[in-house]
C-alpha cells in the first residue's frame, strides 16, 4: 500500500536513509560488511529477544515487506558482494529516473507505463536497506549456476512447445502467467515491484503468510505431517514448517509442471528461513534444490522490515481488462493488415 | 396392613417430593442440552473457532428452497445436475423489491453470461461460507484469517476495528466476541457477486452481520443477517450448520480458477477459435 502513495523522491530517500541508520540492522554482527554503510549503524544495540506467541511459537506476526533494489542474480561485471551507500543510492537514483520513463514522454504508452505517476515502481515504496548487489549469495559469484543437460533439453523442448502454440498474442493462453493473473510469484517470496506486502498470522499448529499480490494464502502446518500424495500438485506447491530455534523453516516440495521457477522442473524442493532480527527487522532466506536444472543448488538471502497494514484486496482476474484489450488489439490489427491487403490486391 | 399402607403412601409422598426436589433443583438432562455449549478457549481465552470448516448443502445453487434440475449441458447428464435443497433463509422467500425480483429473473436465465463463479470472480460474503469447498479458519487476538479453497479467497477479520481503504469483492469484516458467538460485521462490498447460482443478488449497499456459535466441537452454527435497502424491503437472515473437516492431515489446497475460466472469458478474441 506504500507503493500506492504517490511521493517526491527526495522524501523517499530520506526515508530510506533514516530506515538505514536507525532501525536495528538484521546484518549487524553477523554478515560481513566491510566498509559499506551497514557496519557503520549503531553498534549492534542491545540483543533483541525474539517475543512468543501466547502458545510459545517464537512470533513473526504482522505486515513486512522484503522490497529491494538488489535483482536475483548480480549484475554482469559487478564483482563485489555489497554497494557502498554513495552506490546504493546512485542506482536507486538510476533506477527512479528509469522507472519515470519506461515509455517516451507525451505518447499513449507513457499514460499507462509511467510507473511512477501510479505508484507502481519499486523506488516509491519502503525499501529494505539491503545494499546486496545480488539477493543470491550461493554460489558465491552471485549467479543461478549452470544447467545440466536435463535443464536445457527441458528448456528446449518449452520454447519449442511454445512456437507451436503461435504468437503471445494469439489466444490468452499464450500470455504469462502474470499477465493472465494466474501466478505471480509466491514461493519463494521474490519481492515484485509493488504490492510486495506479507500479513504473517500464527495459531497453533499453523503459520500463516498472506501475500498481497495475487492474495495467495499460504497456509502452513507445523505438526509434523509428511507432504500431500506426490500427484497433489500445484502453482504453489505443499509447504510444511518447523522451527529450528527461532527460526521458521518452510520447505515446500509437489510444484506443477508450470510454475517453473527460473526453469526448474517440477521436483524442485524450495526451503525458506525466516528469523525475525530486531522489532521490525527480519531476515529472509531461501535454498532452490532441484539436481534435474541445476549442478548444484543455490541459495539467496534478503532482509524484510515491518510495513503498514492493511493488506488490500488484489483482485486481478476479476479486474483484468488488459487481457481483453490486448487481444482486441491484435484481432484488431490482423483485420486492418487484412483489408490493405485486400485493397492493394484489388488497385 | 393398614400402617403398611399408610406407611407406603407415607413413603410415595416422600419419594415423590425427593422426585420433584431432584427434578427442580438439580439440571436433569433435558435442560442441560438446552444450557449453550462452552467452546474450548484458545490461550488468550476466546472460544477456540480454529479448524477447517465446510457447508453440507445446496446453498450455492439456491438459497432457497429448490428441487433437483438438470445441468446447463445435456451432455453431462447427471453430473453437473443442480442436487435439491430445504434452503437457508428463515422466514419465507427473500424480500425482494419489486423491480429487484425482476433482476434476479434475469440473471438466472442469463446466467451463463452473469454468474460470477463461472469467471472465477470473488465469491463475496456470505457465498464464500457455503460454496461446496472447505475453508481454513486461523485466529491469532488481533486477526482471525478466513482462508478458503475456491479461487483462493481470503477474509481477513479485524478484532480492533479497522475502516475499510475501499469497497471490494469480499468486503471488510469487522469481528468482536459476544458470549460464545464470534460477531462479524461486514460490509463495504462492491455490487458484483451474488449469493449463489440461482442469480440471487445484492447492490454495494450490502451489510452481513455474521454469527459463528460452536453447537459442540465438531460443528459451527452460522447465521447471518443481510441487510440491503436498494435491493430488499427489509432485513432478512440465512442460517446453517458448518461441519469440522475431521480427516487427518486434512488441508486447504489450491484451487486457482483463473485458468479453467479464460476461454469464457477471452475464447472470442482467439485469432483461431477452438472446434
Amino acid at each position: 500500500m506504500n507503493q500506492r502513495l504517490i511521493t517526491p523522491l527526495g522524501a523517499i530517500l530520506a526515508f530510506i536513509l533514516i530506515a538505514v541508520f536507525l532501525m536495528p540492522s538484521p546484518a549487524a554482527g553477523q554478515v560481513k560488511l566491510g566498509t559499506n554503510a551497514l557496519s557503520v549503524a549503531p553498534a549492534a544495540a542491545k540483543p533483541w529477544t525474539v517475543t512468543k506467541t501466547p502458545d510459545g511459537q517464537p512470533d513473526l506476526q504482522g505486515y513486512w515487506t522484503n522490497n529491494t533494489m538488489a535483482p536475483l542474480q548480480r549484475p554482469k561485471g559487478v564483482t563485489k558482494e555489497f554497494y557502498t551507500k554513495e552506490e546504493f543510492f546512485e542506482a536507486l537514483k538510476k533506477q527512479a529516473e528509469l522507472d519515470g520513463e519506461e515509455a517516451t514522454p507525451g505518447t499513449v504508452e507513457d499514460v499507462h507505463y509511467d510507473h511512477s505517476q501510479f505508484g507502481l515502481d519499486r523506488t516509491q515504496g519502503l525499501l529494505t536497506p539491503n545494499f546486496r548487489t545480488s539477493m543470491i549469495i550461493e554460489p558465491p559469484d552471485g549467479r543461478i549456476p549452470p544447467m545440466t543437460a536435463e535443464g536445457q533439453k527441458r528448456a528446449a523442448d518449452l520454447a519449442a512447445e511454445r512456437k507451436k502454440q503461435g504468437a503471445q498474442y494469439d489466444q490468452a493462453q499464450n500470455l504469462p502467467f502474470v499477465t493472465r493473473c494466474i501466478y505471480m510469484g509466491a514461493v519463494p517470496m521474490l519481492p515484485p515491484a509493488y504490492n510486495n506486502t506479507y500479513q504473517i498470522v500464527q495459531s497453533p499448529g499453523y503459520v500463516m503468510i498472506l501475500i498481497e499480490e495475487l492474495h495467495e494464502a499460504r497456509v502452513i502446518p507445523m505438526d509434523g505431517r509428511p507432504h500431500a500424495p506426490q500427484n497433489v500438485r500445484s502453482w504453489l506447491g505443499d509447504s510444511r514448517g518447523h522451527w529450528e530455534g527461532n527460526t521458521l523453516v518452510i520447505e515446500t516440495t509437489n510444484f506443477n509442471d508450470k510454475v517453473a521457477f527460473q526453469g526448474s522442473s517440477r521436483d524442485v524442493k524450495v526451503t525458506e528461513r525466516l528469523t525475525r532480527t530486531g522489532e521490525a527487522t527480519m531476515k529472509y532466506e531461501f535454498t532452490v534444490d532441484d539436481p534435474h536444472t541445476w549442478t548444484q543448488p543455490w541459495k539467496a538471502e534478503m532482509p524484510a522490515i515491518k510495513t503498514d497494514g492493511p493488506i488490500f484486496e488484489h483482485a486481478c482476474n476479476e479486474g483484468n481488462y488488459s487481457m481483453g484489450n490486448m487481444l482486441r488489439a491484435a484481432r484488431v490489427e490482423e483485420k486492418r493488415a487484412a483489408e490493405a491487403a485486400a485493397k492493394k490486391g484489388t488497385e | 396392613m393398614r400402617n403398611r399402607y399408610r406407611n407406603m403412601i407415607a413413603g410415595f409422598a416422600a419419594l415423590s417430593v425427593l422426585l420433584a426436589v431432584i427434578v427442580t433443583s438439580t439440571p436433569c438432562h433435558a435442560q442441560a442440552q438446552a444450557q449453550p455449549y462452552r467452546t474450548p478457549r484458545t490461550k488468550d481465552g476466546k472460544p477456540d473457532l480454529n479448524g477447517i470448516w465446510q457447508a453440507v448443502n445446496s446453498a450455492n445453487w439456491d438459497i432457497e428452497g429448490h428441487g433437483a434440475a438438470p445441468g446447463p449441458f445435456w451432455q453431462l447428464g447427471a453430473e453437473f445436475s443442480v442436487p435439491p435443497g430445504l434452503g437457508v433463509v428463515e422466514g419465507g422467500p427473500i424480500p425482494y423489491k419489486p423491480e429487484a425480483l425482476q433482476i434476479k429473473k434475469e440473471n438466472f436465465a442469463d446466467r451463463m453470461n452473469r454468474d460470477p463463479e463461472i469467471k472465477c470472480y470473488l465469491p463475496g460474503v456470505p457465498r464464500a461460507m457455503y460454496m461446496p469447498y472447505p475453508f481454513q479458519i486461523i485466529m491469532s487476538p488481533e486477526y482471525i484469517m478466513m482462508v478458503f479453497e475456491y479461487a483462493g479467497a481470503v477474509r481477513t477479520v479485524y478484532m480492533n476495528h479497522k475502516d475499510a481503504p475501499a469497497d471490494s469483492w469480499m468486503g471488510w469484516s469487522n469481528g468482536h466476541w459476544e458470549g460464545e458467538a464470534l460477531v462479524v460485521d461486514a460490509a463495504d462490498f462492491n455490487e458484483l457477486s451474488w449469493f449463489d447460482r440461482a442469480g440471487n443478488f445484492h447492490s454495494d449497499a450490502l451489510h452481513v452481520v455474521e454469527r459463528f456459535t460452536a453447537a459442540d466441537k465438531d460443528h459451527l452454527n452460522y447465521e447471518a443477517t443481510i441487510e440491503d435497502p436498494k435491493v430488499f424491503t427489509r432485513p432478512w437472515k440465512i442460517r446453517m450448520p458448518l461441519y469440522r473437516i475431521v480427516e487427518k492431515n486434512a488441508q486447504i489446497l489450491e484451487d486457482k480458477c483463473v485458468e479453467f475460466s479464460e476461454e469464457v472469458l477471452y475464447g472470442k478474441l482467439r485469432k483461431v477459435p477452438l472446434k
